[in-house]
Order: C-alpha cells, then sequence, then structure tokens
C-alpha cells in the first residue's frame, strides 16, 4: 500500500452512527474479500465526513487480513499526474502494468473526472481489465456518480455498477461518541457537561467538530483554567473575532516578544522587489507555466525594473494562451504540449500552433442555394417559421436545441439550412455554422477513427458557433455517431450554441435512440413542418413557375392548388412535368392544357393538342400512357443489365 | 538549504547550537521548546544516551505562522559537543544559517570551550563555508555558577570572541539569556534576507 493512506484510518477508530452504517458495513466486506462483494464500491459524501478515512481503513484491514494484497491507494488527481508522466515519459506500458496488477484499487476523489477525456478512457480500459480478472476498485467522491459531469456513459454505468453507499452527517450521539474517543485518544479532560454542550452544537461534519473540540482543548491548556459547560459556545463563538493570543502571551512572554522580534527583522529585511516576483512565480507557476525567467532574476543582486519584467511576462504568456486556444481549437490533444507552458519558447509555440492551423479545415456551412426569402410561408409550416426566425434573431438563446420534423420534401432541409445562413448573414460572416447530413456526419466520424484524427474531427465541429444536422433520423442504430453527438451536443449547448435539427420523425419516435439524447433532443423545441397547405400551395405553383420564366394563369394556379399534395417536392415535380409537357408541344400555359396534362381526360384535349403537334407523336403525350415517375429506376436498369 | 523562497512565500532558518560537551546546548532548546505555546510546538527530537548526553543531535522545529506574508520556520539543532562525534557534527553543520557557540564559562572547561571553537571553524571550513561570513554569537553559559568556578566574561571574550561576534551571558537551566541569544542570533540570520543573496548557505 502506497505511503499515502494514513496509518491512523482504521476501522476501530472510525466512529459508527447511523449515518455510515451502510458505507461501513460496505467497505468491512469489501476489505474482508476484495473483488468478490460489492464492485466497484462507490461512497460519496459531503466533505469531511469520513470517506478518506473509510476507504483507508478499508485498505489496511484488507492489507492485515492478506499481507500480501497489492493495494494501491491515491487520489484520482494524483492518478492523473502518473498518467500525465508516464505519457510524457512515453511509459505508458509500465503504467498500464502497474495498474494491471494491482488487486485493491483505491481512488479518492473522483468528482475531478469531470472532461478529463484521456482519463477517462485510460480508467474505462483499466476498470474493465480490472474487474473482468475480479480485482476491487472502491471510488470515493462528493457526489454520485451521475452528477458527476461530462463523463463517458460507458465509465459511469462502470462506476455505477457496483454499490453506491453514501455517508450522511453524525447525529448527536454519533457526535458525542465521535468526541469522546478523540478526548480518550488525547488524553484530554473537560468538565462534567462540557462535551455535551459541544456535541449539540450541529456541525456539518467531523473536521469542523473535530477544530471546535482542539479550540477548547487549547484554550483550557493555555488559559490554565478548566473550561465549563457554559463557556463551550462563548469560546467558539468568539473564535472568529479575537484569536486565543491572550493566554498565549501570558503563559509565553519570552517566546511572544521574540516573535515580534523576528517579525520585525522579517518585516525590515524582506525586499520588496522579490516578493514581488516571488508572487508572481507563485501565481504563473500555480498556473502551469514555467518560470525560469523570474527565477534568474530572483538570483540577481540588484533589483531588476520589476514591473517591465512582469508585463513582460505575462504579455508572453497571454500570447502563448491565445496561440494554445487557436491550435486546441483545431486539436485539442495540442493543449498538453509543453510549449504553450513555456514564455521562452514563444517562437516554438508560435510554428506548432501555425503547423496545427495548416492542417484544419472549417466544418461544411450551410448551402447558399437555401435561402430565407425564398422560402414560402403557410398555414402548415408558420410555426416552424416563426420559430426559425425568433431563433436567427437570438441563437442560441431563445429554443435550444430546435428540432423540425415533418415527412420528407416538406422544406426543412431548406429552413434549417435557411437559419444557417441568416445567422452567418446577421453576424457579418463572424460565426462558423457547421451544417451537416447525419449521413454525411456518421461518415466523417468512421473515417476519423479510421485514420486517428478523431480529435481533429471533434474539434472542428466544436469549433463551430452553431450546430445544423440534417436527416438526424439516420443515426438510429449507430452507437459510437450517438455517443460523439451527445459529447458534441453536450459542448455546444453548454456553451449556448444553437443547436438545429431536422428528422422525418418525432425523437420520441426514433428508434434505436439512447435515452439521453432522446431526452436532450426534447428539451428544447419540437416542431413539425406539415405538407403544404392550400395557401402554401399557391404561392409554391406561382414561384416556381416564375422560377422557370413560364407565366402561369392565376387559374392554373387556383386548380393547382386545390389539388392535394404530401410535399413540396411533389409540386416542383408538377411545374416541371407542365413545363416539360409544354415546351415539347409548344404550347402555352392555361388551365385546359393544365388539366388535360394532369388528368388526361379534360373537356377538350384532343382538339386543343392534336393540330398543332406534328413534330412530337401524340402518343408521348397519352398521360395514360406515359409514366412520369419512375420509383425504383436505378434497380430495375440494373436488373435489366444483368 | 536556501532562507528564504520567495516563490513558495516561506522563510526557513537553521540554527545550529554547537560547543563543547556538557556546556548546556540541549539545554538551549529545552527551555525553548518549553515556552513554545502548544499550537506552535513542533516534536522536540532527542537522540541522547542513557545518561543523557547528546548521542546525534537535538532538533527543535519552531512554527512561527505568516510574517509579513512568509510562512516562517526555524529549526534549531544541537551537535553532541563530544570530541568524537566529529562526523555527526560537520553533518548537522551543513546547510546552518547561523551558529550559536555556547561556551562553559567553567574555568577548567577553558581548553574545551577552545579546542570546540577551533573545531567549529575547521568543519565550516569542511562545507567551504567562510567561518568570518556565516551569522554567529557566543553564549556564556552556566554564569550562575559561584564566582570562583568560572571565568568572567571579559576574561572569556578575550580567549574565544577574537572577532567580536555578539555575546550573551546565560543561565539555560533557568532561561536568563537563552532568548536573548535566540533572538541576537535570528536576527543576524535575517539581515540576510537583504544581503542579496536570497541564500544563506
Amino acid at each position: 500500500m502506497t505511503a499515502r493512506a494514513d496509518a491512523r484510518y482504521r476501522f476501530d477508530n472510525f466512529v459508527v452512527g447511523a449515518g455510515n452504517r451502510l458505507a461501513v458495513a460496505a467497505a468491512r466486506a469489501v476489505a474482508e474479500s476484495p473483488g468478490a462483494t460489492y464492485n466497484p464500491l462507490f461512497i460519496y459524501s459531503g466533505s469531511g465526513l469520513g470517506k478518506t478515512h473509510l476507504v483507508g481503513a478499508l485498505g489496511h484491514l484488507a492489507l492485515d487480513l492478506q499481507p500480501d494484497l497489492r493495494v494501491i491507494y491515491l487520489s484520482l488527481d494524483e492518478f492523473v499526474e502518473q498518467l500525465h508522466a508516464s505519457i510524457s515519459a512515453s511509459e505508458t506500458d509500465a503504467f498500464k502494468k502497474r495498474y494491471h496488477t494491482v488487486d485493491l484499487l483505491i481512488l479518492d476523489d473522483v468528482q475531478f473526472l469531470t472532461g478529463q477525456r484521456e482519463t477517462q478512457s485510460e480508467m474505462l480500459r483499466l476498470f474493465t481489465a480490472l474487474q473482468g480478472s475480479g480485482r476491487q476498485i472502491v471510488m470515493t467522491s462528493d457526489r454520485p456518480p451521475s452528477e458527476i459531469a461530462d463523463v463517458d456513459e460507458r465509465l459511469l454505468t462502470r462506476l455505477a455498477g457496483g454499490l453506491i453507499v453514501d455517508i450522511g452527517a453524525p447525529d448527536y450521539e454519533t457526535r458525542m461518541a465521535i468526541l469522546r474517543s478523540k478526548c480518550e485518544e488525547r488524553g484530554l479532560h473537560f468538565r462534567t457537561g462540557v462535551i455535551e454542550e459541544l456535541a449539540k452544537i450541529e456541525f456539518a461534519n467531523v473536521r469542523e467538530l473535530q477544530g471546535a473540540l482542539n479550540r477548547l482543548a487549547a484554550y483550557q491548556a493555555l488559559g490554565q483554567q478548566s473550561v465549563g459547560a457554559p463557556d463551550v459556545r462563548m469560546i467558539l463563538g468568539a473564535q472568529g473575532t479575537t484569536p486565543i493570543t491572550i493566554p498565549v502571551a501570558k503563559s509565553s512572554g519570552e517566546f511572544q516578544s521574540f516573535l515580534s522580534d523576528v517579525a520585525i527583522a522579517v518585516a525590515q529585511h524582506v525586499e520588496g522587489w522579490k516578493a514581488r516576483i516571488g508572487e508572481a512565480i507563485a501565481y504563473w507557476g500555480g498556473e502551469g507555466y514555467r518560470t525560469a525567467i523570474l527565477e534568474r532574476a530572483l538570483q540577481a543582486t540588484v533589483a531588476p525594473d520589476v514591473n517591465e519584467l512582469i508585463a513582460g511576462y505575462s504579455a508572453a504568456v497571454d500570447h502563448l494562451r491565445t496561440l494554445e486556444q487557436r491550435a486546441t481549437s483545431v486539436d485539442p490533444a495540442l493543449g498538453a504540449d509543453e510549449v504553450f507552458r513555456d514564455p521562452e519558447r514563444v517562437g516554438d509555440a508560435e510554428q506548432l500552433a501555425e503547423r496545427a492551423l495548416a492542417g484544419h479545415t472549417p466544418p461544411v456551412g450551410p448551402s447558399p442555394a437555401f435561402a430565407r426569402e425564398s422560402f414560402e410561408v403557410g398555414a402548415s409550416n408558420e410555426m416552424a417559421v416563426r420559430v426559425a426566425d425568433m431563433v436567427i434573431a437570438d441563437p442560441g438563446r431563445k429554443y435550444n436545441p430546435l428540432v423540425l420534423h415533418g415527412s420528407s420534401g416538406v422544406g426543412k432541409t431548406h429552413l434549417a439550412n435557411a437559419i444557417g445562413n441568416e445567422m452567418l448573414n446577421l453576424s457579418g460572416g463572424a460565426m462558423t455554422v457547421s451544417c451537416v447530413g447525419a449521413q454525411t456526419f456518421i461518415d466523417e466520424l468512421i473515417e476519423a477513427i479510421q485514420d486517428g484524427t478523431l480529435e481533429r474531427w471533434r474539434a472542428r465541429y466544436r469549433a463551430a458557433d452553431a450546430l445544423i444536422i440534417d436527416d438526424v433520423h439516420f443515426i438510429a442504430g449507430k452507437e459510437r455517431t450517438q455517443d460523439e453527438l451527445f459529447h458534441l451536443f453536450n459542448t455546444c449547448s453548454d456553451a449556448g450554441k444553437q443547436i438545429i435539427l431536422t428528422s422525418d420523425r418525432t425523437p420520441r419516435e426514433l428508434g434505436d435512440l439512447e435515452e439521453r439524447l432522446r431526452s436532450r433532443f426534447d428539451g428544447g423545441l419540437v416542431v413539425e413542418m406539415g405538407p403544404p397547405d392550400r395557401d402554401l400551395r399557391a404561392k409554391l405553383y406561382a414561384r416556381h413557375f416564375a422560377q422557370r420564366e413560364r407565366a402561369a394563369a392565376d387559374d392554373v394556379i387556383e386548380y393547382l392548388a386545390d389539388r392535394q399534395v404530401s410535399s413540396v417536392r411533389e409540386i416542383i415535380g408538377t411545374v416541371h412535368r407542365i413545363c416539360a409537357a409544354a415546351d415539347v408541344s409548344a404550347e402555352s400555359i392555361t388551365l385546359t392544357y393544365v388539366r388535360g396534362e394532369l388528368e388526361g381526360v379534360s373537356a377538350a384535349p384532343a382538339p386543343v393538342r392534336a393540330p398543332s403537334d406534328e413534330r412530337v407523336d401524340s402518343f408521348f403525350l397519352d398521360d395514360e400512357k406515359i409514366v412520369w415517375d419512375w420509383p425504383d429506376i436505378t434497380a430495375r436498369l440494373i436488373e435489366e443489365i444483368r | 538549504m536556501s532562507l528564504v523562497n520567495y516563490s513558495t512565500r516561506e522563510i526557513t532558518c537553521k540554527i545550529v547550537y554547537y560547543g563543547p560537551g556538557r556546556s548546556g546546548k540541549t539545554t538551549n532548546l529545552h527551555y525553548i521548546y518549553g515556552q513554545v505555546p502548544e499550537d506552535r510546538k513542533g516534536t522536540m527530537v532527542s537522540l541522547a544516551t542513557q545518561t543523557d548526553r547528546t548521542l546525534f543531535f537535538d532538533f527543535l522545529p519552531l512554527d512561527l505562522g505568516a510574517i509579513s506574508g512568509f510562512t516562517t520556520k526555524f529549526q534549531l539543532y544541537t551537535v553532541p559537543g563530544q570530541v568524537y562525534y566529529q562526523t555527526t557534527r560537520r553533518l548537522v553543520l551543513q546547510g546552518a544559517d547561523g551558529v550559536v557557540f555556547v561556551a562553559d564559562s567553567q574555568a577548567r572547561q577553558l581548553d574545551e570551550n577552545i579546542e570546540s571553537f577551533q573545531d567549529l571553524h575547521a568543519n565550516l571550513a569542511e562545507h567551504g563555508i567562510d567561518a568570518r561570513e556565516v551569522p554567529l554569537v557566543i553564549q556564556y553559559n552556566k554564569q550562575d555558577l559561584p564566582k570562583d568556578l568560572i571565568l568572567s566574561v571579559s576574561e572569556l571574550e578575550d580567549a574565544l570572541n577574537f572577532r567580536s561576534v555578539p555575546h550573551f551571558e546565560a543561565d539555560a537551566l533557568h532561561g536568563p539569556g537563552v532568548f536573548e541569544t535566540l533572538r541576537g542570533i535570528s536576527e543576524l540570520v535575517l539581515k540576510r534576507l537583504s544581503a542579496g543573496s536570497g541564500s544563506a548557505r
């Protein structure tokens, strides 16, 4: 067992009460037969309630029972540090070997997993390996697994797969027991009623309770008078304002005056400029930057221009941050690169960022062909369009995500692209909008996995300010894509970026869609686009005839609009067909002509057509004999060739 | 060991009590230890033989808390006085920021005092330290003994303090002079904070 687990953490000095009975029982069971009962064991509680003590005790008991057990106890932070160190020293194999052979792995404070993608995937692998071979994992956290944000679902299920227990705050009896055992341990004696009085105060955790006890003990020891029950609250209450220095001064005047002498000497002799540089080193060092320049300055005997030095340093750091940001927007893996942490290597950092950006292609934007002003509005899609306009005016705020659904050809793609285009226009081109069909999304993902450019692929989409995915129903049953979309979705919605999805059915009706995605799709606004109504049909016919530069009389439009269609595409098809036929027969588009075309049995089709039709065999214009739509024509052709 | 670390805002002073056997170095530390309030008390480590002679060294950590924003710690060491613990003495002296030479005021101990004082210089030289550079004070201990047993301060000064470093009379067993000595050496050591090097090695 590593040295970190304090030897004082044992079961026999862990006070059991109502709040922690279950956790203690589980920990004991695990210690007695690691890997056999609850695997993994996940213990969570607020700070200072004994998680670390409990898992420490677990480790010690397990070792006492089986001295040759390989036990590793460490906090998640240390784990991450070791992982990073092993990666930078390219000794990942040694790292893996070390952990894959451990019998009992105790990880403290796993809540810091949030967002640590590489660590999560490493842990996932490790957990799978350990559990597969019946080894025990014990974890502690300050919240339940489900509340640890941004953790890979697969890891989460593993975390939650064993037993999850919590530790509650100690009740009065438990507090009494804790205080008694602490007094015994340290040989403290109080007058009767003092401990009881102290236990009555509801401390949120054991640490505070212990602190209060220490304060009483110190007060009693230094003041050379025993504390009575009525004094307890006074002493603890007064603690914030007057630290117990008065009794100290009484008992050790010599030490106090020595202390003040030292204080004066330090204040006199500490050099201001060094202290300032020291502060800067502490600050930037804490932020993870190399401070060699400042440290060298600190060694100097004469004061440099501190302001200039520090200003220069922080300017360099700012520059590095900008570079890092640019580089990570392309490839997050670059964020770990050392050059972004060393102000003395700004040049290298610039080069690295440049190289990264050179290999970067922005995500595909919306197609300019789909303009907002060419989108006709009618009762059937009015709601969707109105919502779309609101989204355009205020992306990411109102309806996020916006899910447009409706049968094929009602204009979902057009509207989604139009929203994207408008957002681009309004921002003056400052926004990046990625607009992609779900099928392309899947293909890109597969390609990225193949090429090992997954990070880059993710970064492309994450960098965009808005995400539009067309025909999202294609991701049904594609597990990996759903995973990626889930994280992408979270990243975007967390950053307040607009998400627009189109689908041929509501999220609820989408089969084979993971619940976490479905609920997220449902979380914004789901709006239907119906088949075009009569008004809309009229507008669409007019527009499409105009687009083909053919004049169509009002009565023709009226007649056409009266016909039921299921999609806009059908309308376009009809217009094309009429225009083509009219071209061939050199007819103008009149109501009778159109009716003849579409219904075949018109009031006077023959007389109108026959005389003028000399170039083309009228057979080809016979509605009954001509098939305008060839469903599945490709398949048929292939069949023919075979 | 660096005296002040500006990046971590820590000041650490290592002060070594040096002197011949039975001159009262450990007694100095015991008295100081007794005066330290509970909450600042570290554990005093004493490696003594059965007859209470210091075998290796005594170590008293003093946590003075935050002073001018610096976490300040004093580490007080004693060396074993007996001649044959030469190696230990040299080891303890390593990295000292200041030295208190505790002289035994008894007349019959004069030679031991002189020998030990020379030994101090030799050991400092071993570490490559110029004895003129290192902060040093002399304590004439046991001045409470009957006058006919001890040498007067001026006699001791003549014999030992040829460099005129600060000196203090003391009765380490009962306390007088102990903190004065500690204060004297602390002042010298802390002066080095502004001596420019940042290191008191």
